[in-house]
């Protein structure tokens, strides 16, 4: 096994492009794990952490450009008012030690379906730089994720930040364990409202083969909004409508049973995580709404 | 009985002296500083220059024949020393057990459960030791498993052990149980007659693990004979040696072992991991060796706690008085035998629970499967039975109309009640007491998620917690409560003992007290209490501790909530002892100056022979001058007897402990999840012999309880047998963020046959915590809920 | 390979370490500093938290080559610390014969070590050292925490012994003594 340690990113990827089997190394919380446990054996390790750009962040027009390395304990601290549902998905994951390396980026390179920051990341809305000694590309997180721990990476390419849209209405992140902390996924879910596109953007995550959006569950609330005049309005959903979008979420889950819970489980759970998360966010919406009204 | 409950203990045979650091104390640990700075040793952190790394290969398959082994290419590899397998072990005795030596120290030619061990590495470097693990060739023939009692006695099943000679092999009525135990007394068929209602009930309890956090691990040093010096994590340093010396060919004296610090037990290190291993390889390589568990490993390389299946039925009459218990309690031995025998015994003689009722028949029993071997845990065998007898007692009291604590207090027993062995209990029970006090506590404030003046609520304080599922809604508030007893010591007849030699010299003008045993200091602060026993009884501050190793007779486990009464009881003999020769040469040599040296009551304080009085009558430095006075004793509880083959009678146990709950939770009734709110206890322990240490081993116990009802559970694969979550990812222990407050309530009714009237306090409370809390959640839900752990898809339909 | 690293504030190297092995590997096994301690290496029991470049991190989860250069703080460490008494740079030998705190030493444990005893808060002992190191931290960051600041912030620490009462004891008790002290 051979320790890479480029100290820039175009050492970076000069040396991804050499080896393009070369396991990329940040936080170490993923990888290291497989190594200490005997579950990989790359003839290379790409230790990221030289590479002092990956750990910045900053503000891009509507967009937040987060470098790949930076820490879930930053997005925590310093992001909740812009990305509150990657803020909110980042303090669920596991504990604060691993907050403090474990990144957004390392969750899309290992693009687990259990991963902390899909459901939120695709509520949101946001692309993934990739960069290859051939030049960078966006690639739309509705694109990213191609199956289970497989993502859309070329086999030089590296992340080099994810860039997420920077909220323009409430957003919520919610996560089924069987801890109090801790904990992996049983089931997650996040949903974003749009207020500025008048529409909402969902993320389903432990609960099909890839981090899933519920497309027909958005499509529908996004009509039923419309129709009642609720962005205008500040006022709810009909309950009704709530339930239907709530059965839409669960549809569009594809889950598995295993050690961590029942395929109908998820279903249910995701259901009443989208259920609330609505409530949540619109009872948010409204009181910004007859706020603004007030003020107005 | 409340009055009686702040009163300490039996003094008449304890000369109080005032010792600061008596016992009664919250004295420090002795190892306290060094396990703060790091710099305490246990059994991972040993390191011997020039030593080698072990490993074990493990079958990945949970019953199969292996055809062939070929360790060649594993051999040929750079920097590896060695590769054992079974054609490699040096002596005929090739089996080891703790009661019954079934388990292969490498397999065969047949491995019997999932991880079972194959072959040995010994590499200089751990990777090296992996990869060339990775190179043995086995190549196996998978063979049908048998995972639970039907499968397991279903004609035509594979027996696990067709050559058993265990004593209970011919007395079982199926070579697949291991030992089956009824109690039967009174007649219960009759007194079902009478019964005005009659409940019963299917329960079942999944495989817990101890997952104590310091891994298996060791270090083997060869000698230059051909002997071996091992330190090692253990709970029973003496028990290791017998079964270790005689698969090395060594006689005992050759193998010395020394206790390395041990990172917790809970019955885990009652059985052998990697003594044997590494000992192998260091004789075989003549180099020290080293081998530490991986965590994946060490769900593989202890027992757990028995899964069990249980059948009840509880019989009252409408005042509330139960009629009889008929009950069958199966557990899952799994595919070695272990201590399953014991457990049993205690399954079958603690089934009924701590009530008084004439009219029992019961039967618990023990199966040989593929499934991971089972054995000792924390509670041995009376876990499983509160779960479930705890169960039955509320929803008798429910179809009754009675409230759950009132009708565990019509039935409650007590001193003096007949157990349903026929023992008659001769020391204080006070059931009823404790669960009186465990109501009587303020319950909790509701919804405590919400704070005055916060935006919105707290979610560490709900269910889910930082996963931030609910604010509130769904969430319904639950209490239950449950009681139970548990045994104290080894049971049915083991010539349960232990050995302590305490030395008083004077150093450096002072009196000073070495304590050595055995015994395994598991972090369960008995080294401690020693140090306060010595202090209290030889009146000396300064008490120093010898490492605990073979150099000395055996101490017995540090398991059964034994090792204060029984290692306490021989270190305070030989202290006693001690004392007596320091008064005997004090008169020889000063006898003549002062009355007092003739009659009764002298004590030692403060390195001064005293007076019941007070008066001082010689310094003990005088008395010794440079000759030390050393005792080594040999110290027993009171036997107990076998229990009957077939009625179960008989005096089985020394002495019985209590404990009970009451559990406060909040249920996200809509998603399944629990957050405990509070998990009160009360305890008899006797006599607290230090009231911080014992408030520390009931809120441990009672953590345990709750991680079993809400979480804990090793899941295995019920087609092929394996082991489906064997790591800390997927086996969960409660996080501080699961643990809500413990208020502990101690009651000390002295026990007059015990050592100061001490009760043992370790396990009791890890049997009443988890049906308190699955009581809390069934009353938050109103779910019958009859299998622990309770989990999300249970409590919503989903599963 | 070779790392070089600053541990406890002395410069410390080890040679033909394996590119695979974590940083906790090379503090126990290399650098004779076994404080940190190897309960899951997954990064789910914090028993071997460790501060890197002074944040709380799984040592088990850092690989040793991504240690180079960087500075570590194990609990072996913590007392010299509160001390004020940063070890000078020694070479590997005097390194491995350097203990936390020499037997003969009166230097004091830092504040939570000293309340993790009184509040009886060890028992087995093995998760006490990433305690500690993660407790510390917290105070450092926050001086006055709530209880549910203590659990969130030791919610990645597991202890199998205690039930963690006595843990938040111990930490409520050095909280109270750094605030009066300060």
């Amino acid at each position: 096994m051979e320790f890479l340690r480029p100290t820039s990113w175009s050492e970076a990827l000069a040396a991804k492009a050499a080896h393009p089997e070369a396991v990329p190394l940040a936080g170490g919380t993923d990888v290291m794990v497989q190594l200490n446990f005997d579950h990989l054996r790359p003839a290379h390790l790409l230790d990221l952490g030289r590479v002092a750009e990956l750990g910045t962040h900053e503000r891009d027009g509507a967009q937040v450009r987060i470098g790949a390395s930076v820490p879930y304990t930053t997005l925590i601290e310093e992001l909740r008012e812009e990305l509150p549902a990657l803020a909110l998905a980042a303090h669920t994951v596991a504990s604060p030690q691993i907050r403090n390396r474990g990144s957004v980026g390392g969750n899309l390179g290992t693009a687990s379906p259990a991963g902390d920051a899909h459901p939120a990341l695709l509520a949101a809305g946001a692309e993934v730089e990739a960069e290859s000694v051939r030049g960078r590309r966006r690639i739309p997180i509705d694109d990213f994720y191609t199956g289970v721990k497989r993502n859309a990476l070329a086999p030089d390419e590296l992340i080099r930040a994810v860039r997420v849209d920077r909220a323009t209405g409430p957003q919520q992140f919610a996560k089924v364990g069987t801890r109090n902390a801790m904990v992996i996924a049983v089931c997650a879910f996040s949903l974003a409202l749009h207020p500025d596109r008048r529409s909402v953007r969902t993320g389903i995550g432990s609960a099909a083969p890839t981090p899933v959006r519920a497309g027909a569950a958005e499509d529908f609330l996004t009509a039923v909004l419309d129709e009642h005049r609720c962005w205008e309005t500040g006022r709810p959903p009909p309950p009704s409508a709530a339930a239907r979008f709530a059965q839409l979420c669960a549809e569009a889950c594809r889950p598995i049973d295993d050690v961590r819970g029942t395929a109908d489980y998820r279903r249910h759970a995701v259901a009443v995580l989208a259920r609330r998360t609505l409530h949540w966010t619109w009872t948010s919406y409204g009181e910004r709404a007859r706020s603004t009204e007030g003020a107005a | 009985m409340a009055t009686r409950a702040t009163k300490t203990t039996d003094t008449t045979w304890l000369r109080p002296t005032g010792t600061p650091g008596g016992i009664g104390e919250s004295a420090p640990r002795p190892d306290g500083t060094l396990k703060v700075t790091g710099e305490f040793a246990y059994s991972s952190d040993m390191w011997h220059e020039d030593m080698l790394w072990g490993r074990l290969l493990r079958a990945p398959l949970a019953h199969a024949e292996i055809v062939s082994l070929d360790t060649t290419e594993a051999l040929a590899l750079s920097g590896v020393h060695a590769v054992l397998t079974y054609e490699d072990l040096p002596a005929p005795v090739r089996h080891y057990g703790l009661e019954i030596q079934d388990t292969p120290v490498l397999a065969r030619d047949r491995v019997r459960h999932h991880g079972e061990p194959v072959a040995l590495v010994a590499a200089d470097h751990p990777e090296i030791a992996r990869r060339a693990a990775a190179l043995i060739r086995v190549e196996y023939r998978e063979l049908p498993v048998v995972t639970d009692e039907s499968s397991a006695t279903a004609p035509g099943a594979p027996v696990l052990h067709p050559d058993r000679e265990d004593p209970h092999a011919p007395h079982v009525p199926h070579p697949n149980i291991l030992h089956r135990q009824p109690v039967l007394r009174g007649d219960a068929e009759a007194a079902a007659a009478r019964a005005d209602v009659i409940v019963r009930g299917d329960y079942e309890f999944g495989m817990q693990d101890q997952a104590f956090l310091g891994p298996e691990s060791g270090l083997a040093v060869p000698d230059e004979d051909g002997g071996v010096d091992l330190y090692v994590a253990t709970q029973w340093l003496h028990s290791d040696l017998r079964q270790i010396a005689p698969v090395l060919g060594l006689p005992e004296e050759r193998v010395r072992m020394t206790l390395a610090g041990v990172g917790g037990a809970f019955g885990g290190r009652e059985d052998l991991s990697m003594q044997i291993h590494a000992c192998l390889l260091a004789l075989r390589t003549g180099r020290p060796v080293k081998m530490v568990y991986d965590r994946f490993e060490s769900f593989f390389g202890h027992v757990h706690r028995h899964p069990a299946r249980l059948h009840y039925e509880h019989g009252a009459t409408r005042d509330g008085r139960l009629t009889h218990v008929r009950c069958r309690i199966v557990l899952d031995g799994g595919a070695y035998a272990s201590t399953s025998a014991a457990v049993v015994g205690n399954a079958a003689s603690l089934a009924l629970g701590p009530y008084a009722v004439e009219d029992v028949a019961l039967e618990a029993l023990a199966l040989y499967t593929n499934n991971p071997p089972c054995g000792a845990m924390r509670g041995f065998g009376a876990v499983q039975a509160c779960f479930a007898y705890e169960a039955q007692m509320d929803k008798v009291a429910a179809e009754l109309g009675l409230d759950p604590v009132e009708f565990r207090r019509i039935n409650a027993m007590e001193q003096g009640t007949v157990m349903p062995t026929g023992q008659r209990v001769d020391s204080p029970a006070p059931v009823a007491e404790l669960l009186r006090r465990v109501k009587a506590r303020p319950l909790p404030p509701a919804e405590p998620w919400r704070s005055e003046g916060a935006d919105g609520p707290d979610i560490r304080l709900l269910p889910g917690g930082l996963s931030n599922t609910t604010h509130g809604e769904g969430v319904v508030r639950g209490v239950g409560y449950a009681v139970g007893i548990k045994n104290v010591g080894f049971s049915e007849g083991f010539d349960d003992y232990s050995t302590a030699r305490v030395r008083l010299e004077v150093l450096g003008g002072e009196p000073v007290a070495t304590v050595h045993t055995a015994m395994a200091e598991v972090g369960q602060g008995g080294v401690t209490v020693h140090t306060q026993i010595a202090r209290t009884e030889l009146g000396v501050q300064r008490v120093a501790l010898r490492p605990a190793d073979t150099a000395i007779g055996s101490a017995g486990s540090t398991s059964a909530s034994r090792q204060t009464y029984v290692t306490g009881g021989a270190v305070r003999e030989a202290c006693v002892q001690v004392r007596a020769e320091v008064l005997a040469r004090g008169r020889r040599r000063f006898g003549d100056r002062h009355p007092a040296w003739s009659g009764p009551g002298l004590g030692l304080d403060g390195g001064k022979v005293v007076t019941a009085e007070g008066e001082v009558l010689a310094a003990v430095a005088d008395i010794l001058g440079e000759e030390a006075v050393e005792q080594e004793v040999e110290w027993r509880h009171r036997p107990t007897r076998p229990f009957d083959r077939h009625s179960g009678q008989g005096d089985g146990h020394v002495q019985y402990s209590f404990a009970a709950h009451r559990a406060v939770v909040d249920v996200d009734t809509e998603l399944g999840l629990v957050r405990v709110v509070e998990l009160a206890c009360a305890q008899d322990v006797g006599k607290a012999m230090n009231p911080q240490a014992v408030v520390g081993q009931i809120q441990g116990g009672t953590v345990q309880g709750l991680g079993m009802a809400l979480m804990e559970e090793i899941l295995v694969d019920p087609a092929t047998a394996q082991v489906r979550n064997p790591s800390f990812t997927d086996y969960l222990i409660p996080t501080i963020l699961d643990t809500p407050e413990l208020p502990v309530d101690v009651l000390e009714l002295a026990d007059p046959h015990a050592p100061y009237g001490l009760r043992g306090a370790g396990e009791a409370p890890t049997l009443s915590a988890t049906p308190a809390v699955l009581a809390a959640v069934r009353a938050a839900t109103g779910l019958a809920l009859t299998r622990t752990p309770v989990r999300p898809e249970h409590l919503t339909g989903s599963g | 390979m070779r790392v070089n690293l600053v541990v406890n504030g002395r410069r410390q190297e080890a040679d033909d370490v394996w590119e695979g092995e974590s940083l906790l590997f090379l503090l126990r096994e290399r650098l004779g500093l076994p404080g940190a301690k190897n309960a899951c290496e997954q990064g789910e029991c914090g028993s071997c938290t460790v501060r890197l470049d002074g944040v709380p991190v799984c040592a088990c989860l850092v690989a040793a080559g991504q240690a180079e250069g960087r500075e570590v703080l194990t609990v072996e460490g913590l007392a010299a610390r509160h001390a004020g008494t940063p070890g000078a740079p020694t070479g590997a030998e005097e390194a491995a014969r350097w203990r936390a705190r020499p037997a003969d030493s009166a230097a004091p444990l830092a504040p939570v070590q000293q309340a993790f005893l009184d509040a009886g808060a060890v028992q087995c002992g093995f998760c006490t050292p990433g305690l500690l190191v993660a407790a510390d931290e917290l105070l450092e960051r926050e001086p006055s925490p709530s209880d549910a600041d203590i659990r969130e912030a030791l919610s990645g620490n597991l202890c199998r012994c205690t039930g963690y009462e006595k843990i938040m004891d111990a930490v409520r008790l050095a909280a109270a003594r750094q605030s009066e002290a300060g």
